[in-house]
């Protein structure tokens, strides 16, 4: 589809550009899986990226909302601090991450992004700002955070910081051999910070669902090798290479897949392995890879993430056994356990989640309409970032409050000024 | 500590070379119309660099005000780089002269009206670099923007002699041609990717040329030779080509 984009420096800029137009959706990096900020006009925020506060002794943050991840932790790492919560790149606006209510690997310690805000303020279609804070405005710092930008041009957000003593991680890494086992070992390793699971979705048999749980926590001074402790709050060097081309579509297939895994989970030689590595292949090892994606070939791929409770098990097996036998799964399957979360409209909520790479093929979309009703019948949901396909009543049934978000959405955007391809899709804004 | 001026501080174009500066350890002082929209920009650059940072309000076109101008900065800036200008658009400006004076006071006669004051006071003081942001579109008229080209024409020629002049008082002037540059200025043009500079690679060629004494620089090497190739064509060709 063809888009208008507008880009802007300034408030007054932005605000004659929302009242001149007819519809829009805000913008950040454009790093949403699907088509939550695709619409027949943008309003693009990367030019408005100005850090307007950084408080170092209490760890506060505050900055306009185009402004992305890594140049956050640039400033930020260096004087003793970390991002409260991180999803899987650092190439997404602060504006952006609000507007997914993004999660990280800490999930079940940290919550979602949204419960570090202090405040924000929000351009309503109308150009009007209004400040919202878990205190002021309620509903719609509420429908904001998660509501995928149908309030309202997110234009300023102060957030509190994570106190770090080094820019390392000490990480650990145990390989399960089956699905029972790396169940039982997320339950034994809660304590940790920061855990997530590689899973083989092909594996068959007395090892389906191997695993490798990757833990980790901000390593101490005293924990660092000597090299390292000169200088514990350096910053990793920035090295990118770009994948060159799309790759044909025909390169992965179930065999190169399989083979994948079996490089993967082979390569660590010992059950467990323990060592100190920098955030920057820890929290997004993707990122080392410009247009990554390309790999995926012209067709390109889509992103699965659901939820189910954590008594539904037996959901999680039912998916893992028809992708299985589909011989559909990818290279990066991710399955994590979430915390208790009780947000409006946010996607985590107590259980497993599973994020899964399909690279889009004849049946695909069929085959996603059947998993979405096993994860429907469990009593689970999808995430609207990474969604390009759902349908509206499976929203509806995810999300018991679905409800109470649009009738905010209907008093803060009351012309559906402010839609996306997705909104339209999902029935927010019709 | 030293200073650099940035005269048209809002531009994208001077965001980058701001910021290449402040990185350098460079105070910054971001000149303006509406100064108070930069204080955003300003908390940017002190907390990123760890540099002293200030707005000052500035017109170019408000020429009686520039010596007030300069003289109430709160220190000599040791590097001063004129980045503003005004592209305009050549239709309205051909039959409006509104448009058309805009655009040759901002680009031409605003610019030597506060270099004049800076260039004087460098020279008594025996050293400075002045940077002016030209263009390449004042390399030949064209029949799409000769309003703005002529004013850039006039620009360039100002600061070639203002070189020449300084050279014998220990003062540097930096000429840049950045051709093509993806920036506020552009966006409705459909550029070349090939022939078109990110805001950042201009900063740095500037950061450079100002370290290296350089005279004129153009930001991708190849428009050198573009526009090289271009005052080649004779005149009796020029004028039928559609540029």
């Amino acid at each position: 589809m063809e888009s208008e984009e507008k880009l802007f420096s300034f408030d007054d800029q932005l605000s004659a550009i929302v009242k001149q137009s007819h519809h829009f959706i805000p913008r950040g990096n454009g790093r949403c899986y699907g088509d939550a900020s695709l619409a027949e006009q943008t309003i693009n925020t990367l030019k408005y990226d100005k850090i307007l506060s950084f408080d170092a002794v209490n760890g506060i943050f505050e900055c306009q909302s185009g402004l992305m991840l890594d140049q956050v932790l640039e400033v930020i790492v260096p004087k003793g601090w970390f991002l409260p919560v991180t999803p899987g790149t650092k190439f997404i606006t602060v504006g952006g991450a609000v507007g997914s209510d993004v999660h990280g690997k800490n999930h079940h310690v940290d919550g979602t992004f949204s419960n570090h805000i202090i405040d924000m303020d929000v351009m309503l279609a109308s150009g009007e700002v209004i400040t919202c804070s878990p205190e002021r405005y309620t509903d719609l710092f509420e429908a904001t955070c998660g509501g995928m930008g149908l309030t309202g041009l997110v234009t300023r957000v102060k957030f509190r910081l994570k106190k770090i003593e080094t820019s390392y991680i000490k990480q650990k890494q145990i390989k399960a051999a089956n699905l029972e086992e790396i169940i039982r070992l997320f339950d034994e390793y809660k304590h940790y910070t920061y855990s997530v699971a590689w899973i083989d979705c092909l594996k068959k048999g007395k090892n389906f669902g191997r695993s490798i749980l990757i833990l980790g926590e901000h390593a101490k001074v005293d924990e660092l090798p000597e090299k390292k402790k000169k200088d514990p709050l350096k910053l990793p060097s920035r090295k990118q290479i770009t994948f060159p081309f799309n790759l044909p579509s025909w390169v992965l297939n179930s065999f190169t897949v399989k083979l994948f895994n079996f490089l993967y989970y082979g390569k660590n030689l010992k059950r467990e392995i323990n060592n100190i590595v920098s955030y920057e292949p820890f929290f997004y090892p993707l990122d080392a890879i410009l247009h990554w994606n390309r790999g995926y070939g012209k067709k390109g791929f889509v992103q699965y993430q659901f939820v189910l409770p954590l008594e539904a098990k037996q959901g999680l097996i039912e998916i893992l056994n028809r992708i299985s036998d589909r011989g559909l799964g990818s290279f990066l399957a991710v399955l994590k356990i979430f915390g208790k979360q009780d947000s409006l409209i946010s996607f985590p909520s107590e259980g497993y989640t599973l994020a899964l790479d399909f690279p889009v093929r004849k049946g695909l979309f069929e085959f996603l309409d059947e998993l979405d009703q096993v994860v429907l019948q469990y009593g689970g949901r999808l995430y609207m970032s990474k969604d390009a396909r759902m349908k509206p009543e499976v929203l509806q049934a995810g999300y018991p409050r679905l409800e109470v978000f649009k009738s905010i959405v209907k008093k803060y955007n009351p012309d559906y000024k402010i839609r996306s391809v997705q909104s339209d899709r999902l029935l927010l804004t019709k | 500590m030293p200073t650099a001026l940035i005269l048209g501080a809002a531009s994208d174009m001077a965001v980058a070379i701001a910021k290449k500066f402040a990185s350098q350890g460079y105070a910054v002082q971001l000149a303006a119309r509406n100064a108070h929209r930069l204080q955003p920009l300003l908390s940017d650059i002190a907390i990123r660099y760890n540099v002293a940072a200030t707005v000052h309000e500035f017109d170019a076109r408000q020429f009686a005000s520039h010596p007030q101008f300069f003289d109430t900065l709160p220190a000599l800036p040791d590097v001063t780089i004129c980045v503003f200008g005004y592209l305009g658009d050549q239709a309205t400006a051909s039959a409006d002269w509104k448009e058309c004076a805009q655009i040759i006071e901002t680009n031409y006669t605003g610019a030597v009206s506060i270099l004049n004051v800076i260039s004087n006071k460098y020279a008594a003081r025996k050293s400075g670099t002045i940077v002016g942001i030209s263009s390449v579109a004042g390399e030949r008229g064209r029949q799409s923007n000769y309003i703005y080209g002529s004013a850039k024409a006039g620009f360039t020629a100002y600061l070639s002699g203002l070189r020449n002049s300084m050279y014998h008082k220990g003062v540097h002037v930096v000429t840049v041609q950045p051709g093509f540059v993806y920036t506020k200025m552009t966006e409705h043009l459909q550029l070349p990717a090939l022939l078109t500079a990110k805001p950042e690679a201009v900063a740095k060629a500037v950061y450079k040329a100002v370290v290296k004494k350089k005279n004129v620089i153009y930001v991708k090497w190849f428009w050198r030779w573009i526009m090289f190739i271009i005052k080649c064509i004779p005149e009796f060709i020029f004028k039928k080509m559609k540029l």
